[in-house]
Protein backbone atom coordinates (compact mmCIF):
# COMPACT_ATOMS: atom_id res chain seq x y z
CA UNK A 1 0.00 0.00 0.00
CA UNK A 2 2.87 2.17 0.30
CA UNK A 3 2.69 4.12 -2.65
CA UNK A 4 4.60 7.95 -3.94
CA UNK A 5 0.87 9.36 -3.48
CA UNK A 6 0.78 8.31 -0.23
CA UNK A 7 4.42 9.56 0.65
CA UNK A 8 3.49 12.79 -0.98
CA UNK A 9 0.95 13.54 1.07
CA UNK A 10 2.42 12.49 4.57
CA UNK A 11 5.42 14.36 4.27
CA UNK A 12 4.33 17.28 2.07
CA UNK A 13 3.84 19.29 5.25
CA UNK A 14 6.88 18.37 6.67
CA UNK A 15 9.21 19.52 4.34
CA UNK A 16 7.74 23.13 5.14
CA UNK A 17 9.71 23.35 8.57
CA UNK A 18 12.78 22.06 7.67
CA UNK A 19 15.97 24.37 6.28
CA UNK A 20 16.85 24.33 2.48
CA UNK A 21 19.72 21.76 2.84
CA UNK A 22 17.78 18.86 4.57
CA UNK A 23 14.76 20.15 1.79
CA UNK A 24 17.14 19.61 -0.99
CA UNK A 25 18.54 16.41 0.01
CA UNK A 26 14.80 15.08 0.75
CA UNK A 27 13.90 16.06 -2.64
CA UNK A 28 17.18 14.36 -4.07
CA UNK A 29 16.11 10.80 -2.23
CA UNK A 30 12.54 11.27 -3.61
CA UNK A 31 13.39 12.23 -7.04
CA UNK A 32 16.05 9.03 -6.94
CA UNK A 33 12.80 6.76 -5.49
CA UNK A 34 10.80 8.47 -8.59
CA UNK A 35 13.21 7.30 -10.60
CA UNK A 36 13.70 3.66 -9.27
CA UNK A 37 9.60 3.71 -8.86
CA UNK A 38 9.37 4.73 -12.90
CA UNK A 39 11.95 1.27 -13.98
CA UNK A 40 10.21 -0.74 -11.33
CA UNK A 41 6.75 -0.38 -13.66
CA UNK A 42 7.26 0.66 -16.57
CA UNK A 43 8.90 -2.37 -18.17
CA UNK A 44 6.57 -4.99 -16.29
CA UNK A 45 3.00 -5.94 -18.02
CA UNK A 46 0.09 -4.74 -18.25
CA UNK A 47 1.46 -1.63 -20.80
CA UNK A 48 -0.39 0.87 -21.81
CA UNK A 49 0.65 0.84 -25.42
CA UNK A 50 -2.40 3.23 -26.50
CA UNK A 51 -1.79 5.76 -23.98
CA UNK A 52 2.50 5.57 -24.96
CA UNK A 53 1.58 6.18 -28.82
CA UNK A 54 -1.38 9.05 -27.74
CA UNK A 55 1.68 10.75 -25.84
CA UNK A 56 4.37 10.65 -28.09
CA UNK A 57 1.73 12.49 -30.66
CA UNK A 58 1.03 14.68 -28.08
CA UNK A 59 4.84 15.23 -27.74
CA UNK A 60 5.07 15.33 -31.35
CA UNK A 61 2.62 18.00 -31.91
CA UNK A 62 2.71 20.17 -28.79
CA UNK A 63 6.99 21.02 -30.52
CA UNK A 64 6.83 20.33 -34.56
CA UNK A 65 5.87 23.90 -35.73
CA UNK A 66 8.40 25.61 -33.14
CA UNK A 67 11.09 22.55 -33.63
CA UNK A 68 11.11 23.08 -37.67
CA UNK A 69 11.01 26.80 -37.80
CA UNK A 70 13.93 26.61 -34.98
CA UNK A 71 15.92 24.05 -36.19
CA UNK A 72 15.67 25.88 -40.16
CA UNK A 73 16.45 28.92 -38.37
CA UNK A 74 19.19 27.85 -36.59
CA UNK A 75 20.80 26.22 -39.59
CA UNK A 76 20.61 28.99 -41.52
CA UNK A 77 21.87 31.42 -39.11
CA UNK A 78 25.00 29.24 -38.30
CA UNK A 79 26.09 28.92 -41.88
CA UNK A 80 25.59 32.87 -42.57
CA UNK A 81 27.88 33.58 -39.27
CA UNK A 82 30.37 31.01 -39.93
CA UNK A 83 30.88 31.91 -43.66
CA UNK A 84 33.01 35.16 -43.09
CA UNK A 85 35.50 33.12 -40.47
CA UNK A 86 35.78 30.55 -43.25
CA UNK A 87 36.10 32.88 -46.29
CA UNK A 88 39.07 34.58 -43.92
CA UNK A 89 40.89 31.09 -44.69
CA UNK A 90 39.01 30.72 -48.24
CA UNK A 91 37.87 27.68 -47.02
CA UNK A 92 33.93 28.28 -47.78
CA UNK A 93 33.75 25.07 -49.25
CA UNK A 94 34.17 23.65 -45.80
CA UNK A 95 30.80 25.28 -44.85
CA UNK A 96 28.45 22.04 -45.23
CA UNK A 97 31.27 19.78 -43.20
CA UNK A 98 31.50 22.46 -40.22
CA UNK A 99 27.88 23.23 -40.21
CA UNK A 100 26.85 18.69 -40.14
CA UNK A 101 29.61 18.26 -37.66
CA UNK A 102 27.84 21.32 -34.97
CA UNK A 103 24.42 20.34 -35.74
CA UNK A 104 24.42 16.93 -36.01
CA UNK A 105 27.17 16.63 -32.64
CA UNK A 106 25.49 19.77 -30.63
CA UNK A 107 22.85 21.96 -32.03
CA UNK A 108 20.25 19.51 -33.00
CA UNK A 109 19.98 17.87 -29.77
CA UNK A 110 19.78 20.44 -27.66
CA UNK A 111 17.98 22.89 -29.36
CA UNK A 112 15.00 20.18 -29.65
CA UNK A 113 15.67 19.06 -25.97
CA UNK A 114 15.56 23.00 -24.89
CA UNK A 115 12.09 23.59 -26.89
CA UNK A 116 10.69 20.48 -25.47
CA UNK A 117 11.23 21.17 -22.21
CA UNK A 118 9.56 24.56 -22.29
CA UNK A 119 6.59 22.81 -24.47
CA UNK A 120 6.23 19.40 -23.20
CA UNK A 121 7.99 19.94 -20.11
CA UNK A 122 5.93 22.54 -18.77
CA UNK A 123 2.53 21.07 -20.33
CA UNK A 124 3.16 17.91 -18.13
CA UNK A 125 4.01 19.77 -15.21
CA UNK A 126 1.18 21.58 -15.23
CA UNK A 127 -1.19 18.79 -16.61
CA UNK A 128 -0.11 16.16 -13.90
CA UNK A 129 0.21 19.52 -11.39
CA UNK A 130 -3.71 19.87 -11.94
CA UNK A 131 -4.55 16.79 -12.49
CA UNK A 132 -3.10 16.25 -8.50
CA UNK A 133 -4.83 20.05 -7.02
CA UNK A 134 -8.09 18.45 -8.36
CA UNK A 135 -7.84 14.94 -6.94
CA UNK A 136 -8.01 13.58 -10.35
CA UNK A 137 -4.83 11.36 -9.51
CA UNK A 138 -6.42 9.66 -6.21
CA UNK A 139 -9.84 9.31 -8.18
CA UNK A 140 -7.37 7.15 -10.46
CA UNK A 141 -6.10 4.83 -7.92
CA UNK A 142 -9.53 4.52 -6.12
CA UNK A 143 -10.77 3.39 -9.05
CA UNK A 144 -8.20 0.80 -9.35
CA UNK A 145 -6.12 2.25 -11.94
CA UNK A 146 -2.28 2.69 -11.47
CA UNK A 147 -1.63 6.14 -11.84
CA UNK A 148 2.15 6.22 -11.82
CA UNK A 149 1.84 3.51 -14.62
CA UNK A 150 -1.05 5.16 -17.10
CA UNK A 151 0.06 8.92 -16.23
CA UNK A 152 4.17 9.09 -15.38
CA UNK A 153 5.51 6.28 -17.37
CA UNK A 154 3.69 6.46 -20.49
CA UNK A 155 4.35 10.36 -20.48
CA UNK A 156 8.37 9.40 -19.49
CA UNK A 157 8.69 6.68 -22.37
CA UNK A 158 7.18 8.98 -24.47
CA UNK A 159 9.50 11.74 -24.15
CA UNK A 160 12.19 9.18 -24.26
CA UNK A 161 11.21 8.24 -27.83
CA UNK A 162 9.90 10.77 -29.21
CA UNK A 163 12.66 13.91 -28.43
CA UNK A 164 15.36 11.82 -30.72
CA UNK A 165 13.00 11.46 -33.36
CA UNK A 166 12.39 15.29 -33.04
CA UNK A 167 15.81 15.42 -33.01
CA UNK A 168 16.87 13.80 -35.90
CA UNK A 169 14.42 16.19 -37.77
CA UNK A 170 15.86 19.20 -36.10
CA UNK A 171 19.51 18.15 -37.67
CA UNK A 172 17.35 17.47 -41.23
CA UNK A 173 15.77 20.60 -41.26
CA UNK A 174 18.74 22.39 -39.90
CA UNK A 175 20.80 20.89 -42.61
CA UNK A 176 17.66 22.54 -45.27
CA UNK A 177 18.70 26.18 -43.60
CA UNK A 178 22.65 25.77 -44.27
CA UNK A 179 22.07 24.59 -47.47
CA UNK A 180 19.77 27.37 -48.67
CA UNK A 181 22.32 29.59 -47.58
CA UNK A 182 25.51 27.49 -49.15
CA UNK A 183 23.20 27.47 -52.82
CA UNK A 184 22.57 31.15 -52.82
CA UNK A 185 26.39 32.40 -51.94
CA UNK A 186 28.19 29.20 -53.72
CA UNK A 187 25.58 27.85 -56.01
CA UNK A 188 26.29 23.71 -54.65
CA UNK A 189 23.76 21.27 -55.60
CA UNK A 190 21.42 19.62 -53.15
CA UNK A 191 23.60 16.22 -53.79
CA UNK A 192 26.92 17.57 -53.70
CA UNK A 193 25.85 19.57 -50.03
CA UNK A 194 24.43 16.69 -48.54
CA UNK A 195 27.46 14.27 -49.64
CA UNK A 196 29.54 16.89 -48.02
CA UNK A 197 27.26 17.17 -45.02
CA UNK A 198 27.46 13.69 -44.19
CA UNK A 199 31.25 12.94 -45.10
CA UNK A 200 32.70 14.09 -41.76
CA UNK A 201 30.89 12.46 -39.80
CA UNK A 202 31.47 9.34 -37.52
CA UNK A 203 29.51 6.48 -35.99
CA UNK A 204 30.17 7.84 -32.72
CA UNK A 205 28.67 11.27 -33.57
CA UNK A 206 25.26 9.87 -34.64
CA UNK A 207 25.58 7.67 -31.50
CA UNK A 208 26.33 10.21 -29.40
CA UNK A 209 23.69 12.34 -30.84
CA UNK A 210 21.12 9.45 -30.16
CA UNK A 211 22.21 8.79 -26.65
CA UNK A 212 22.27 12.45 -25.81
CA UNK A 213 18.51 13.03 -27.17
CA UNK A 214 17.60 9.75 -25.48
CA UNK A 215 18.60 11.34 -22.25
CA UNK A 216 17.13 14.93 -22.48
CA UNK A 217 13.82 13.32 -23.45
CA UNK A 218 13.92 10.78 -20.31
CA UNK A 219 14.87 13.94 -18.23
CA UNK A 220 12.08 15.99 -19.47
CA UNK A 221 9.79 13.18 -19.13
CA UNK A 222 10.91 12.33 -15.78
CA UNK A 223 11.36 16.18 -14.43
CA UNK A 224 8.03 16.95 -15.76
CA UNK A 225 6.01 13.64 -14.13
CA UNK A 226 7.58 14.66 -10.95
CA UNK A 227 7.07 18.10 -10.36
CA UNK A 228 3.19 17.62 -11.28
CA UNK A 229 2.66 14.49 -9.42
CA UNK A 230 4.06 15.89 -6.65
CA UNK A 231 2.28 19.22 -6.60
CA UNK A 232 0.74 21.14 -4.07
CA UNK A 233 -0.72 24.21 -2.47
CA UNK A 234 -3.89 24.68 -4.89
CA UNK A 235 -3.00 26.79 -8.25
CA UNK A 236 -0.08 27.92 -7.08
CA UNK A 237 1.47 24.87 -6.87
CA UNK A 238 0.26 23.79 -10.81
CA UNK A 239 1.98 27.16 -11.58
CA UNK A 240 4.86 26.10 -9.86
CA UNK A 241 4.83 22.85 -11.31
CA UNK A 242 5.04 24.13 -15.02
CA UNK A 243 7.49 26.15 -14.11
CA UNK A 244 9.64 24.06 -11.78
CA UNK A 245 9.60 21.43 -14.81
CA UNK A 246 11.04 23.61 -17.31
CA UNK A 247 13.78 25.74 -15.38
CA UNK A 248 15.11 22.23 -13.51
CA UNK A 249 14.86 20.25 -17.30
CA UNK A 250 16.92 23.10 -19.01
CA UNK A 251 19.60 23.06 -16.06
CA UNK A 252 20.07 19.29 -16.05
CA UNK A 253 20.00 19.20 -20.14
CA UNK A 254 23.08 21.21 -19.60
CA UNK A 255 24.62 19.35 -17.29
CA UNK A 256 24.14 16.19 -19.05
CA UNK A 257 25.43 17.81 -22.35
CA UNK A 258 29.03 18.58 -21.02
CA UNK A 259 28.79 15.07 -19.15
CA UNK A 260 28.25 13.01 -21.88
CA UNK A 261 30.56 15.60 -24.71
CA UNK A 262 32.89 14.95 -22.42
CA UNK A 263 32.48 10.61 -22.26
CA UNK A 264 31.66 10.82 -25.80
CA UNK A 265 35.54 12.52 -26.44
CA UNK A 266 37.80 10.02 -24.40
CA UNK A 267 35.91 7.42 -27.52
CA UNK A 268 37.30 9.71 -30.83
CA UNK B 1 -37.66 15.95 5.39
CA UNK B 2 -36.04 12.73 6.96
CA UNK B 3 -34.52 9.59 5.47
CA UNK B 4 -36.83 6.58 4.81
CA UNK B 5 -36.07 3.37 6.45
CA UNK B 6 -33.43 1.24 4.80
CA UNK B 7 -32.78 -2.77 5.47
CA UNK B 8 -29.47 -2.49 7.36
CA UNK B 9 -27.64 -6.12 8.39
CA UNK B 10 -26.39 -5.23 11.77
CA UNK B 11 -24.75 -8.35 12.49
CA UNK B 12 -22.59 -7.49 9.38
CA UNK B 13 -20.04 -5.16 9.97
CA UNK B 14 -18.88 -3.74 6.36
CA UNK B 15 -16.19 -1.45 8.02
CA UNK B 16 -14.57 -1.75 11.58
CA UNK B 17 -12.01 0.92 12.68
CA UNK B 18 -10.49 0.74 15.83
CA UNK B 19 -8.14 2.86 17.78
CA UNK B 20 -7.38 4.58 14.62
CA UNK B 21 -4.70 7.13 15.21
CA UNK B 22 -3.14 9.88 12.19
CA UNK B 23 -1.34 12.49 12.81
CA UNK B 24 0.77 15.47 10.21
CA UNK B 25 3.77 16.15 12.27
CA UNK B 26 2.61 17.62 15.50
CA UNK B 27 -1.09 17.92 14.65
CA UNK B 28 -3.08 15.20 15.71
CA UNK B 29 -6.24 14.85 13.27
CA UNK B 30 -7.69 11.19 14.63
CA UNK B 31 -6.78 10.26 18.08
CA UNK B 32 -8.02 7.03 18.59
CA UNK B 33 -11.14 6.39 16.20
CA UNK B 34 -13.52 3.40 16.62
CA UNK B 35 -15.88 3.00 13.69
CA UNK B 36 -18.25 0.11 12.14
CA UNK B 37 -20.30 0.82 9.40
CA UNK B 38 -22.60 -2.45 8.58
CA UNK B 39 -24.05 -4.09 5.65
CA UNK B 40 -26.64 -1.57 3.74
CA UNK B 41 -26.72 1.39 6.32
CA UNK B 42 -25.93 4.91 5.13
CA UNK B 43 -23.11 6.68 8.15
CA UNK B 44 -23.27 10.51 8.15
CA UNK B 45 -19.95 12.02 9.72
CA UNK B 46 -20.24 15.26 11.29
CA UNK B 47 -17.49 17.79 12.01
CA UNK B 48 -16.25 20.93 11.53
CA UNK B 49 -13.49 21.51 8.91
CA UNK B 50 -10.10 20.23 9.79
CA UNK B 51 -11.19 17.66 12.38
CA UNK B 52 -10.35 14.45 10.01
CA UNK B 53 -13.31 13.99 8.20
CA UNK B 54 -12.27 13.14 5.10
CA UNK B 55 -9.15 11.79 6.58
CA UNK B 56 -10.65 9.26 7.51
CA UNK B 57 -11.97 8.09 4.26
CA UNK B 58 -8.91 9.07 2.72
CA UNK B 59 -7.47 6.19 5.12
CA UNK B 60 -10.36 3.51 4.69
CA UNK B 61 -9.66 3.75 0.38
CA UNK B 62 -5.92 3.72 1.13
CA UNK B 63 -5.21 6.79 0.05
CA UNK B 64 -3.50 7.30 3.53
CA UNK B 65 -1.75 5.25 5.55
CA UNK B 66 -2.99 4.94 9.35
CA UNK B 67 -0.29 5.67 12.18
CA UNK B 68 -2.13 3.27 14.56
CA UNK B 69 -4.98 0.88 14.77
CA UNK B 70 -6.71 -1.23 12.68
CA UNK B 71 -8.73 -0.63 9.90
CA UNK B 72 -10.96 -3.73 8.34
CA UNK B 73 -12.73 -3.07 5.03
CA UNK B 74 -14.67 -5.86 3.13
CA UNK B 75 -12.86 -8.60 5.44
CA UNK B 76 -9.49 -6.70 4.50
CA UNK B 77 -7.02 -5.38 7.00
CA UNK B 78 -5.96 -2.17 4.59
CA UNK B 79 -3.25 -1.73 6.37
CA UNK B 80 -1.47 -5.42 5.76
CA UNK B 81 -2.78 -5.72 2.32
CA UNK B 82 -0.57 -6.32 -1.02
CA UNK B 83 -0.49 -3.68 -3.72
CA UNK B 84 -2.59 -6.15 -5.65
CA UNK B 85 -5.25 -6.69 -3.03
CA UNK B 86 -5.48 -3.27 -2.39
CA UNK B 87 -6.24 -2.82 -6.11
CA UNK B 88 -8.72 -5.64 -5.89
CA UNK B 89 -10.22 -3.77 -2.95
CA UNK B 90 -10.57 -0.17 -4.23
CA UNK B 91 -12.94 -2.01 -7.04
CA UNK B 92 -15.19 -2.37 -4.55
CA UNK B 93 -15.25 0.43 -2.81
CA UNK B 94 -16.53 3.78 -4.35
CA UNK B 95 -15.48 7.28 -4.09
CA UNK B 96 -17.56 10.25 -5.05
CA UNK B 97 -14.57 13.26 -4.05
CA UNK B 98 -15.79 16.58 -3.00
CA UNK B 99 -14.66 18.63 -6.09
CA UNK B 100 -16.17 15.20 -8.29
CA UNK B 101 -12.65 14.86 -9.63
CA UNK B 102 -13.93 14.12 -13.18
CA UNK B 103 -11.30 13.73 -15.49
CA UNK B 104 -10.90 17.28 -17.34
CA UNK B 105 -9.47 15.91 -20.49
CA UNK B 106 -12.21 13.22 -21.15
CA UNK B 107 -15.95 13.58 -22.53
CA UNK B 108 -18.75 12.47 -19.71
CA UNK B 109 -18.55 9.13 -21.91
CA UNK B 110 -15.22 8.65 -21.47
CA UNK B 111 -14.85 9.50 -17.85
CA UNK B 112 -17.51 6.94 -17.26
CA UNK B 113 -15.82 4.21 -19.50
CA UNK B 114 -12.13 4.83 -18.15
CA UNK B 115 -12.54 2.29 -14.55
CA UNK B 116 -14.38 0.26 -16.31
CA UNK B 117 -12.15 -0.72 -19.35
CA UNK B 118 -9.21 -0.50 -17.22
CA UNK B 119 -10.83 -3.06 -14.12
CA UNK B 120 -12.71 -5.68 -16.28
CA UNK B 121 -10.77 -7.14 -19.02
CA UNK B 122 -11.99 -8.62 -22.25
CA UNK B 123 -15.10 -6.20 -21.52
CA UNK B 124 -16.91 -6.13 -24.50
CA UNK B 125 -18.49 -2.40 -26.53
CA UNK B 126 -22.17 -3.13 -26.12
CA UNK B 127 -21.59 -4.12 -22.48
CA UNK B 128 -19.86 -1.02 -21.78
CA UNK B 129 -22.72 1.01 -23.65
CA UNK B 130 -25.12 -0.70 -21.67
CA UNK B 131 -23.67 0.10 -18.20
CA UNK B 132 -22.31 3.84 -19.20
CA UNK B 133 -26.11 4.06 -19.90
CA UNK B 134 -27.39 2.67 -16.86
CA UNK B 135 -25.30 4.59 -14.68
CA UNK B 136 -26.15 7.63 -16.13
CA UNK B 137 -29.73 6.72 -16.43
CA UNK B 138 -29.58 5.82 -12.77
CA UNK B 139 -28.17 9.94 -12.13
CA UNK B 140 -30.41 11.81 -14.44
CA UNK B 141 -27.66 12.60 -16.78
CA UNK B 142 -28.51 10.95 -20.10
CA UNK B 143 -27.83 14.25 -21.97
CA UNK B 144 -24.65 14.98 -20.75
CA UNK B 145 -22.99 12.11 -22.37
CA UNK B 146 -20.94 13.53 -24.92
CA UNK B 147 -20.15 17.01 -22.96
CA UNK B 148 -16.41 17.55 -21.02
CA UNK B 149 -16.74 18.43 -17.78
CA UNK B 150 -16.10 21.71 -17.92
CA UNK B 151 -19.38 22.11 -19.74
CA UNK B 152 -21.17 21.28 -16.77
CA UNK B 153 -22.41 22.65 -13.68
CA UNK B 154 -21.60 21.52 -10.04
CA UNK B 155 -24.42 19.45 -9.35
CA UNK B 156 -23.99 17.63 -12.72
CA UNK B 157 -20.16 17.71 -12.39
CA UNK B 158 -21.39 16.12 -9.11
CA UNK B 159 -24.04 13.41 -10.06
CA UNK B 160 -21.47 12.60 -12.95
CA UNK B 161 -18.04 11.72 -10.01
CA UNK B 162 -20.92 9.66 -8.26
CA UNK B 163 -22.20 7.66 -11.82
CA UNK B 164 -18.33 6.92 -12.03
CA UNK B 165 -18.21 5.24 -9.04
CA UNK B 166 -21.22 3.26 -9.28
CA UNK B 167 -19.87 1.70 -12.67
CA UNK B 168 -18.16 -0.58 -11.02
CA UNK B 169 -20.79 -2.03 -8.54
CA UNK B 170 -19.36 -0.88 -5.44
CA UNK B 171 -20.01 -2.00 -1.81
CA UNK B 172 -19.29 0.76 -0.24
CA UNK B 173 -19.75 4.37 -1.16
CA UNK B 174 -17.90 6.71 0.35
CA UNK B 175 -19.00 10.39 0.13
CA UNK B 176 -16.53 13.49 0.48
CA UNK B 177 -18.97 16.35 1.03
CA UNK B 178 -21.50 15.77 -1.43
CA UNK B 179 -23.37 18.80 -1.31
CA UNK B 180 -20.24 21.49 -0.62
CA UNK B 181 -20.88 24.09 -2.97
CA UNK B 182 -23.88 23.70 -4.12
CA UNK B 183 -27.09 25.76 -4.04
CA UNK B 184 -29.92 24.33 -1.75
CA UNK B 185 -32.67 22.82 -4.24
CA UNK B 186 -29.35 20.75 -5.80
CA UNK B 187 -28.61 19.64 -2.76
CA UNK B 188 -31.81 17.95 -2.15
CA UNK B 189 -31.30 16.33 -5.23
CA UNK B 190 -27.76 15.25 -4.17
CA UNK B 191 -29.11 13.91 -0.93
CA UNK B 192 -32.17 11.87 -2.67
CA UNK B 193 -29.38 10.46 -5.26
CA UNK B 194 -27.26 9.23 -2.34
CA UNK B 195 -30.75 7.44 -1.34
CA UNK B 196 -31.55 6.07 -4.19
CA UNK B 197 -28.14 4.48 -5.01
CA UNK B 198 -28.16 3.15 -1.60
CA UNK B 199 -32.02 1.63 -2.25
CA UNK B 200 -30.59 0.36 -5.63
CA UNK B 201 -26.88 -0.71 -6.35
CA UNK B 202 -27.93 -1.90 -1.82
CA UNK B 203 -24.56 -0.27 -1.16
CA UNK B 204 -23.52 0.87 2.41
CA UNK B 205 -21.82 4.67 2.65
CA UNK B 206 -19.89 6.49 4.83
CA UNK B 207 -21.02 10.75 4.04
CA UNK B 208 -18.55 13.04 5.08
CA UNK B 209 -20.31 16.42 5.65
CA UNK B 210 -20.56 19.37 7.82
CA UNK B 211 -24.30 19.85 6.20
CA UNK B 212 -27.08 19.33 8.38
CA UNK B 213 -30.24 18.33 6.14
CA UNK B 214 -27.24 16.32 4.10
CA UNK B 215 -27.11 14.64 7.91
CA UNK B 216 -30.47 14.41 8.05
CA UNK B 217 -31.75 12.92 4.53
CA UNK B 218 -29.56 10.79 4.22
CA UNK B 219 -28.01 9.18 7.86
CA UNK B 220 -29.30 6.04 8.85
CA UNK B 221 -27.02 7.12 11.90
CA UNK B 222 -25.17 10.15 12.47
CA UNK B 223 -21.07 10.06 14.21
CA UNK B 224 -20.32 13.38 15.36
CA UNK B 225 -16.30 14.08 15.05
CA UNK B 226 -15.05 15.92 17.71
CA UNK B 227 -10.91 16.36 19.03
CA UNK B 228 -10.17 13.54 16.62
CA UNK B 229 -12.53 11.12 18.30
CA UNK B 230 -16.16 9.97 17.50
CA UNK B 231 -18.13 11.58 20.77
CA UNK B 232 -21.65 11.10 19.79
CA UNK B 233 -23.54 8.66 17.34
CA UNK B 234 -26.31 7.86 17.03
CA UNK B 235 -29.66 9.08 15.13
CA UNK B 236 -30.32 12.12 14.00
CA UNK B 237 -32.49 13.38 17.01
CA UNK B 238 -30.15 11.58 19.47
CA UNK B 239 -26.93 12.87 18.23
CA UNK B 240 -28.59 16.58 18.99
CA UNK B 241 -30.70 15.86 21.70
CA UNK B 242 -27.81 17.22 24.14
CA UNK B 243 -26.40 20.15 26.07
CA UNK B 244 -23.10 18.77 25.24
CA UNK B 245 -21.51 22.49 24.39
CA UNK B 246 -19.38 20.97 21.67
CA UNK B 247 -22.21 19.46 19.74
CA UNK B 248 -25.04 21.98 20.94
CA UNK B 249 -23.42 25.38 18.96
CA UNK B 250 -23.18 23.19 15.52
CA UNK B 251 -26.94 22.76 15.58
CA UNK B 252 -27.64 25.80 16.73
CA UNK B 253 -25.91 27.58 14.02
CA UNK B 254 -27.73 25.66 11.49
CA UNK B 255 -31.10 26.73 9.59
CA UNK B 256 -32.46 23.85 10.33
CA UNK B 257 -33.13 23.67 13.93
Amino acid sequence: MDNGNTRTLQTGTKAKKRGWLTSFFISLYKIHKFIIQFFKEAFVPPFEFKEIVRQCYEVGVRSFTLISLTGFIVGLIFTKQSRPSLGQFGATSWLPSLVSIAIMRALAPLVTALIAAGKVGSSIGAELGSMRVTEQIDAMEVSGTNPFKFLVCTRVLATTLAIPILATYTGLVAMLGGYINVATNEGTSFSTFVQQFFDPLTFTDFTSSLIKSIVFGFTIGIVGCYQGYFSNKGTEGVGKAANGAVVTAMFLIFIEEIVIVQITSWFR
Amino acid sequence: MNKPQAPIDYNNPVITIKGLKKSFDDYHVLRGVDLELFQGENLVVLGRSGTGKSVLIKIVSGLLTADHGSVNVLGCDINKVTPKELQELRIRIGFSFQNSALYDSMTVRKNLEFPLVRNRKGIGKKEIDAKVDEVLEAVGLRQTINQMPSELSGGQRKRIGIARTLILNPEIMLYDEPTAGLDPITCIDINELINEVQEQYKTSSIIITHDLTCAKQTGDRIAMLLDGQFQRQGTFEEVFDTDDKRVKPFFDYNFIK
